[in-house]
């Protein structure tokens, strides 16, 4: 199977992204997968640079990818984090337009730089690849037992279309197909690619609490017991201003929020601990261990009951 | 020796700006046979043509060359004025200086020798030309109308009056189309099946009308005034002659089916009437839903029929038919919006429907009897969202064009919801407001008075919360982004043409622009005709309009079909091939070759050296042949030449080019 990777980790997982990081190694290191970290990789600029300047925002992924090239031929890039995935891909693309481009962009990064691989996201990688699919399967040793969550894809693991060019933009179920896997219950909700604010949480906190609060109220009223993400900042804005939202707006939200990484991790056989789950701002340590739990005989709550669902702790 | 009369003309600056015509003029003065040269600002106007009339007269011409625009324009133009004079209409060659020359150069230089080049050779060509005179064909004086919704039905109704007989067929089991779907109709919110059902009845009953339905199309062969069709009639598996349309068959039958003209709101049988008014009045089966076919069980329709009509072993019949001409009404169809506007469910919501699924709702005679209802739970909504230009004015992701009739009846039915439900709120969702009929915008600021509630801008996103569905949208004109609660919504989707357009298209040579919609031969002033001659267009199969315009321009088909046959004979072209006996050797290969069948190869008895022979000589049948030419360069023996354009002339071409 297409075993090896070039990794590109991103700033987040050095810090408030730490539990995406640990859950990802614990991910790789079961089903076997190698990803290889580039040498000397920079920021990708993100959101930041890109408003500032464009060819600075093209310059830095590319640095880190023409590095990439050098060190690893031959293998595609992945990036779990989805800013620097959209960041990097972008560039990529920017460079494989035309002769021109990839001139000025090596012109910027004084190395040469051919955009031969491809760039990818995490969960690009699990879910068009069969064999890493199969892989996973092979390796699971726990079930969610139908844990209710929310797939949450945010802004940029799907857009823009034309160049990620993966999933529907709409209704996105990559995600989903990868927690029912491993034994989830996926709501159907209706926020699954909305934004969660970004750095608006620091530059804008008001309009970006309102924007948190959205996303969390329709998962909850479409049943999700918990909400699942795939990208440090949507996570970090989601589950650290859950409580800032409540105490602003008077709601009484408690809805953990993970990374699909640190659920499949927990069925691939490690401890929430193992993949820091207990970084959550929102206490999620012991409801994941519960879920990971044989259910006792009960009747199915179904999914439209109109009564009000609050999860406890 | 030729007096050949060279004319040039500047069509204003559009061939006065890329070619000096005095320089033009000048030299067609030299070229072999030419006598008299003139120049005129618009040859093809009234004092152009008087130009050339006079010319003749005085100085004694005999053949004419115009330098103009193309012959597609004003070839037949020109003939028509020669009929007037003493020169044959045939005696003519058109150098085309403007869409060949002046709009296809930018440099005057170039444009100049080139149109001088091309009188040049007009002026050799015509030398060689010799009078031609057009026969009669004879002409079927029976109309084919395909597609019966209102714009075939008009047709139908039109020649039918006018005393000649029409074949009216129609792939549904009956005729009607979209409007009888309709509850009411702007702006005078008459009731679409009162005002549709006589015009039903009408051409069902009619005798000059021969209805076909459960019928298409499936290979034509001809041209026109001698179309040769072949109508597949499916089988309907009920002897409609036995048939009473009594409908206990559809009682007892106990296949339910999806209700394609209710639009999925209820369920009709496998054996059905599509609604109560149908024409004709009879029931169809519908094999692959009905248990007879797919599993050979039941049959209880036929055991209950008292007149002995069902007949599960009815085939399919293909009737060979006759036309003069042919009507196209194939109407439209709605785009398939779930595919392409994820944002507003996908289709996956049921309170959030098309506007025909709406009419259906609003209908009297439909599966809720009028009352407007929420498809998910059949309460009455309180309150509805009607978003416009879903799918048109899209580039992005729909169809760029507007499609004409939504407006108007987005604002009816915002009007039948305010009106029909006590208390209830309407919001429409709109780029503009177009209204251009008689009574449409003081139809629309009606349904302001209403009460109805117009924000301008687009819908983002509809999604299901707590029961209701929240739109969310922008005011454009207040700049804030609006959210409304929605019990229903409602879509005014983008009008497609109808797939069995791209069909009937092929089969009739009749091309469609870049969204299917079939293309008329000029936009402005040939609406109703097309590029094959006795094919004509009516309706929205040329693209989305409203009843009135339909019903206009299915007349005005009507009107083309009825004035061709009015002729007593066809003019047949005279541009055919022609044999040269003495070279033919009676191969035959013409034969093959000839894509219109117009080559046979007759036995004659001829004398040669004194001595009875039997030879093999190519016939051509003048009414078939087109003038295409390929036999003409299929043959060996250069015996098969064509008139107008016959070797000689076009060599002389060559050389006064060349040489």
């Amino acid at each position: 199977m297409t075993k090896e990777f070039a990794y590109y980790p991103g700033c987040a997982s050095c810090s408030t992204g730490l539990a995406y990081e640990m859950s990802t190694r614990y991910l790789v290191k079961a089903i076997g997968l190698k990803f290889r970290r580039i040498p000397d990789w920079n920021c990708c600029g993100a959101s930041s640079a890109h408003l500032v300047n464009r060819d600075l925002s093209l310059a830095l992924p590319a640095r880190s990818l023409a590095i990439s090239e050098e060190t690893f031929p031959g293998l595609d890039v992945v990036a779990p984090c989805a800013a620097c995935f959209g960041r990097l891909n972008h560039a990529q693309h920017y460079v494989r337009k035309s002769a021109e481009n990839r001139a000025h962009i090596e012109s910027l990064i004084d190395r040469e730089y051919r955009a031969d691989a491809n760039v990818l996201s995490l969960l690009q990688v699990i879910v068009q690849n069969e064999d890493i699919k199969e892989a996973l399967e092979a390796k699971l040793t726990k079930s969610l037992h139908g844990l209710k969550v929310a797939c949450y894809y945010g802004c940029m693991l799907i857009r823009p279309v034309e160049e990620v060019n993966f999933d529907d933009a709409e209704n996105p179920q990559s995600m989903d197909e990868v927690m029912r896997l491993v034994g989830a219950d996926t709501v159907d909700w209706a926020f699954k690619t909305e934004c969660c604010g970004a750095s608006l949480q620091v530059t804008e906190p008001a309009a970006g609490k309102t924007m948190v609060e959205k996303i969390l109220h329709n998962a909850y009223i479409n049943g999700a017991e918990a909400i699942v993400t795939a990208c440090p900042l949507c996570q970090l804005n989601l589950d650290m201003r859950e409580r800032e939202v409540n105490r602003l707006v008077g709601t009484n939200y408690d809805i953990p929020v993970f990374y699909f990484t640190e659920l499949v991790s927990l069925c691939l056989g490690a401890k929430p601990t193992d993949v820091g789950i207990d970084k959550h701002y929102v206490a999620a340590v012991s409801r994941s261990a519960r879920a990971l739990e044989e259910p006792a005989a009960e009747p199915d709550v179904a999914p439209d009951d109109e009564t009000e669902k609050v999860v406890t702790s | 020796m030729s007096r050949t009369g060279v004319f040039v003309c500047h069509c204003g600056t559009n061939i006065a700006a890329t070619v000096d015509v005095d320089k033009v003029a000048e030299a067609a003065k030299d070229f072999p046979g030419v006598v008299f040269v003139e120049q005129n600002k618009y040859m093809c106007s009234e004092p152009g043509q008087q130009a050339v009339k006079q010319a003749i007269e005085e100085h004694g011409l005999d053949r004419i060359v115009i330098a103009s625009c193309s012959p597609r324009m004003h070839e037949l133009t020109f003939r028509k004025m020669l009929t007037d004079t003493s020169v044959n209409p045939y005696m003519l060659e058109i150098a085309n200086i403007r869409e060949q020359c002046s709009w296809v150069h930018k440099d005057k230089g170039e444009g100049t020798d080139k149109a001088i080049d091309l009188a040049r050779m007009a002026a050799a060509k015509v030398d060689r030309n010799t009078p031609l005179y057009t026969s009669e064909i004879p002409l079927t004086k029976r109309a084919l109308v395909i597609g019966a919704g209102i714009a075939g039905i008009q047709a139908a109704l039109d020649i039918a009056d006018a005393g000649y007989p029409v074949t009216l067929v129609e792939k549904e089991p009956s005729i009607g189309g979209r409007m009888i779907m309709l509850d009411k109709t702007f702006p005078t919110m008459d009731c679409s099946a009162c005002i549709c059902s006589p015009k039903m009845n009408e051409a069902g009953a009619h005798p000059n009308i021969e209805l076909r339905t459960v019928s298409e199309v499936e290979e034509v062969t001809g041209y026109i005034g001698n179309f040769t069709v072949t109508i597949r009639q499916k089988a309907k598996y009920i002897d409609y002659d036995k048939c009473t349309g009594c409908g206990l068959c559809e009682v007892k039958c106990p296949s339910k089916v999806t209700s394609e003209f209710d639009r999925g709101l209820t369920q009709r049988r496998a054996v059905y009437k599509p609604f109560p008014q149908a024409v004709p009045s009879k029931p169809v089966i519908d094999a692959t839903n009905c248990r007879k076919f797919t599993e050979d069980r039941c049959g209880v329709c036929q055991k209950i029929c008292t007149v002995d009509a069902i007949d599960f072993e009815e085939q399919d019949k293909l009737v060979k038919q006759e036309f003069g001409a042919v009507v196209v009404a194939t109407g439209y169809d709605l785009i398939d919006w779930g595919k392409l506007y994820g944002e507003y469910g996908g289709g996956a919501y049921p309170d959030v429907i098309d506007a025909l699924t709406f009419e259906r709702l609003v209908n009297a005679s439909g599966p809720t009897e009028g009352h407007i209802v929420r498809p998910s739970d059949g309460k009455e909504p309180k309150s509805c969202v009607m978003i416009k230009c879903v799918g048109s004015r899209d580039p992005h992701k729909g169809k760029a064009y507007c499609s004409r009739a939504c407006c108007m009846y987005g604002a009816k039915h915002a009007h039948q919801f305010l009106e029909k439900i006590e208390g209830s709120e309407c919001y429409v969702f709109y780029m503009d407001v177009r209204t251009p009929g008689k009574g449409y915008d003081e139809f629309y600021m009606k349904t302001l008075e209403d009460g109805a509630t117009y924000i301008r801008g687009r819908v983002a996103k509809i999604y299901p919360e707590n029961g209701h569905y929240v739109c969310v949208g922008e005011d454009t004109l207040s700049g804030k982004i609006v959210k409304v609660n929605a019990d229903l919504v409602v879509l005014d989707t983008a009008m497609v043409p109808q797939e069995s357009a791209g069909e009937i298209g092929r089969l009739f040579g009749v091309s469609r622009d870049q969204d299917g919609w079939l293309n008329e031969a000029h936009p402005k002033l040939r609406p109703v005709e097309t590029n094959t001659a006795g094919v004509y267009l009516a309706g929205t199969a040329q693209g989305p309009k409203d009843i009135p315009d339909s019903v206009a321009q299915a007349s005005a088909a009507a009107s083309k079909v009825i004035g061709l046959f009015n002729h007593k004979a066809l003019e047949s072209n005279p541009m055919i091939s022609f044999v040269n006996e003495v070279n033919c050797r009676g191969c035959g290969d013409c034969v093959g070759v000839c894509p219109y069948g117009a080559i046979t190869l007759e036995t004659v008895e001829r004398r040669e050296n004194s001595v009875k022979v039997m030879r093999d000589i190519a016939n051509i049948n003048s009414g078939l042949c087109q003038g295409c030419g390929a036999c003409t360069s299929a043959c060996y023996s250069s015996a098969l030449d064509l008139k107008g354009f016959t070797n000689e002339q076009i060599l002389q071409e060559v050389d006064a080019l060349c040489l």
